[in-house]
């Protein structure tokens, strides 16, 4: 029996949260926001570095020999500190790849393990992350099967103006494209597929909760009124603490879901919409909480926090709201 | 992540297993007759090991080292054969445990086993009128008598469950009327069958009255002995914080949640009300957190059997419970809807419980109000995990 993180998974994020403090500070991110690319090269490749592309791959495959849950684990800290590039995309994409049967589609494997080859999600609508950055588009071609479509000809690219400043969107569309064969339709690996994207988007929207959450009581320790640092007001102080009591319970359902996944348990697909629906719902409710708990900073553009908020709505939305979610929950339950 | 207990646990399993299979027998068994078979079942199991653990032999207890996964198994296997476990109840949660934490050898030797049998029913005597949440202004006091061997109590308790059953109490008195609040306090072991104690039940909001509901005590110089005093004198609130702990880690029950949850299902489709949209999303909705609440509970668990400290979540468990209880009460008097229009048979105080339909969900929609005020309310727990959990500035009242 073991549901906490060991040792080692602490010291995964350990290093991944160093990583990204180093090489994606509030300075960067507010540059990023207002330039017009939908990629950071040097963030991708410090964190490639790492061997995230390859961290639930095995280790015949060249990868950590880790599970889904040490990509949460991952997504998570990317999600606190609002990283930007497709990390979602290249962790499902390689895992894909790295199941597939098709031998000439597994020849792709060493380039997207590596992070060298960007993979993006093009999964139910055809608002796709770091698109113009893309190498391969993961999607579905709309009668059950999975592909990995090449960048290039046939693929159109319209830039957006994007809500989640820190990864932007564009819609794409596809013509007549290269694609590599993943998984034909009714293959239980493309709902596992999605059910994995599912559950990194839970972890993402979790460290994102948490960390404005920590802003928040951060905050409340420093600023001052009425000669006494905020957070000694009972009101505030319930606010935060209600916060806190959304976030940290959250976090043992994002577990159980990528350890489900991971463990091939029959409730796995349940329990990734569960943790989809639920996340959802604590990061919209945390980011709107957190701007009212700093009050007039929290609305500001240089303060920051109108970036997680964004990455709120972004992860709301994709793939499925948590009404959606619930839904599928419902049937699944067989209620 | 492993959710599995190990070989070792599964094989303790199975010998629980047989030993449940030759000795839970109850059959027909009724009244005073089922009560001496409990009995002992109890001592047989305490003899395996399986009850009491953290009580020494010399007191009755089964004295095993501590295995929360054992005890989890142990738990289990109890549940599912719906055999009796431990006595339950104030004493067993929280007079045992402050008098082996803190209590004189000969306090041990005279409360221990006759609790843990069920001889000795505890209430608590902290609240009173003017001392809820702010327990440390509690006015009770206790004076010694002139020949120094006995403690003199006047004053009032309240809300003490089990009350009119109770044999004995474990009380929080103000002995030290000048020192600061909080070091003013003594706690104090009493016999209750005396004069000078009077006790009166409170009819609570569900119109309940009675054996097991709250009642009030009066105190017109009731005595206790000087030796039934537990800690230092003046020292009884700090006594008291070890009880509280006690009594927090025993409230939390993600089994029991999950399976109300599974009643609410129930009752969505015995209204005919499960296929509708907006009752789905709602269900969904509130198991997103009895799923939390549970996973949690894994964590904890987790983090106990290796012995770590599993950090400022453990300070949410009680409110978590009971926002959740509240989520489910407000759905369910939805669900009922006209039924909730009539109180089942008997309840409230009108008689013998008789037959019950969706409208025994009132005790759940009333008794869900009584989850954010007993054993901390809701606002004093939001202070602590604020303050404790987040680091906040305090500002006294926690």
């Amino acid at each position: 029996m073991r549901f906490h993180l060991t040792a080692e998974q602490v010291a995964i994020q350990d290093a991944v949260r160093g990583t990204l403090a180093e090489c994606w500070g509030m300075e960067r991110l507010h540059r990023f926001a207002d330039g017009d690319t939908d990629f950071d090269a040097d963030s991708w490749q410090a964190l490639m570095a790492l061997g995230i592309g390859a961290l639930a791959l095995p280790e015949a495959d060249g990868g950590a020999g880790l599970g889904l849950l040490d990509a949460a684990l991952v997504c998570e800290v990317a999600g606190a500190a609002a990283a930007p590039g497709p990390l979602i995309g290249q962790i499902i994409g390689a895992i894909a790849v790295a199941n597939c049967a098709n031998a000439a589609t597994r020849e792709l494997l060493p380039a997207i393990a590596s992070g060298e080859a960007v993979v993006t999600l093009a999964l139910e609508g055809d608002l796709v992350q770091s698109a113009r950055a893309a190498q391969y588009f993961l999607a579905d071609d709309g009668a059950g099967g999975l592909h990995l479509i090449e960048a290039g000809d046939g693929v159109t690219i319209e830039p957006l103006a994007a809500t989640d400043r820190s990864r932007p969107v564009s819609r794409v569309a596809f013509g007549t494209v290269e694609a590599h064969p993943l998984y034909p339709a009714g293959d239980p690996m493309v709902q596992r597929l999605k059910d994995a994207a599912l559950v990194l988007i839970a972890a993402d929207s979790l460290g994102g909760a948490q960390h404005c959450t920590d802003l928040s009581v951060d905050y409340a320790k420093t600023r001052e009124q009425f000669g006494q640092p905020i957070g000694k007001f009972q009101g505030l102080k319930h606010q935060l603490a209600q916060m806190a009591l959304e976030v940290e319970p959250a976090r043992a359902l994002v577990w159980y879901a990528a350890y489900a996944w991971d463990a091939g348990l029959a409730d796995a697909p349940r329990a990734a919409a569960m943790a989809k629906a639920h996340l959802g719902e604590v990061y919209t409710r945390t980011t709107r909480a957190a701007i009212a708990a700093h009050g007039g900073i929290g609305y500001t553009w240089e303060y920051g926090l109108n970036y997680w908020f964004r990455r709120s709505i972004h992860n709301r939305a994709w793939l499925g709201s948590p009404a959606q979610h619930r839904a599928r929950a419902a049937v699944l339950a067989g209620w | 992540m492993d959710l599995s207990y190990g070989e070792a646990a599964e094989a303790f399993r199975k010998d629980v297993r047989g030993f449940l299979d030759s000795h839970w027998q109850p059959g027909e068994r009724r009244g005073a007759e089922l009560k001496e078979f409990v009995r002992t079942f109890r001592r047989a199991a305490i003899d395996r090991g399986y009850l009491y653990r953290a009580v020494p032999k010399r007191y009755g207890g089964s004295e095993q080292p501590v295995d929360v996964i054992r005890a989890q198994v142990i738990r289990e296997e109890f549940g599912r054969a719906r055999a009796p476990m431990e006595v339950g109840g104030n004493g067993v949660n929280m007079t045992v445990p402050t008098l082996l934490e803190q209590g004189t050898e000969e306090q041990k030797e005279l409360f221990i086993r006759k609790t843990i049998e069920g001889d000795y029913i505890w209430g608590q005597g902290y609240s009173e009128p003017g001392s809820g949440s702010d327990l440390a202004s509690v006015r009770t006091r206790a004076e010694l008598s002139p020949d120094g061997t006995k403690w003199i109590i006047n004053g009032q308790k309240i809300w003490t469950s089990q009350g009119m059953q109770s044999t004995h109490m474990f009380m929080l008195v103000r002995t030290e009327p000048d020192a600061p609040k909080h070091d003013g306090i003594t706690y104090l072991l009493l016999d209750l069958d005396q004069p000078g104690i009077t006790r009166r039940p409170i009819r609570q909001m569900t119109g309940e009255q009675g054996a097991h509901t709250f009642c009030e005590f009066f105190f017109d110089n009731a005595e206790t002995p000087v030796s039934w005093q537990v800690g230092e004198r003046g020292k009884g609130w700090y006594v008291s914080r070890t009880t509280l702990k006690h009594e927090r880690a025993s409230i939390g029950s993600a089994d029991g949640l999950g399976s109300q949850f599974r009643k609410l299902v129930d009752l969505a489709k015995e209204v005919g009300r499960i296929h509708d949209p907006l009752v789905r999303d709602k269900l969904a909705e509130i198991e997103g957190r009895v799923l939390s609440h549970r996973y949690t509970s894994f964590r904890l668990f987790s983090c106990a059997a290796a012995g770590e400290d599993a950090g400022s979540v453990q300070l949410m468990m009680k409110l978590l419970l009971t926002e959740i209880g509240h989520e489910m009460a407000l759905l369910a008097q939805d669900l009922i809807a006209d039924h909730g229009l009539v109180e089942p048979e008997g309840a409230g105080g009108r008689g013998p419980r008789g037959v019950r339909g969706p409208n025994k969900w009132l005790d759940q929609i009333m008794g869900s109000l009584g989850n954010s005020i007993a054993g901390g309310a809701s606002n004093i727990q939001r202070n602590i995990i604020a303050e404790r959990g987040l680091g906040l500035p305090r500002d006294g009242a926690a």
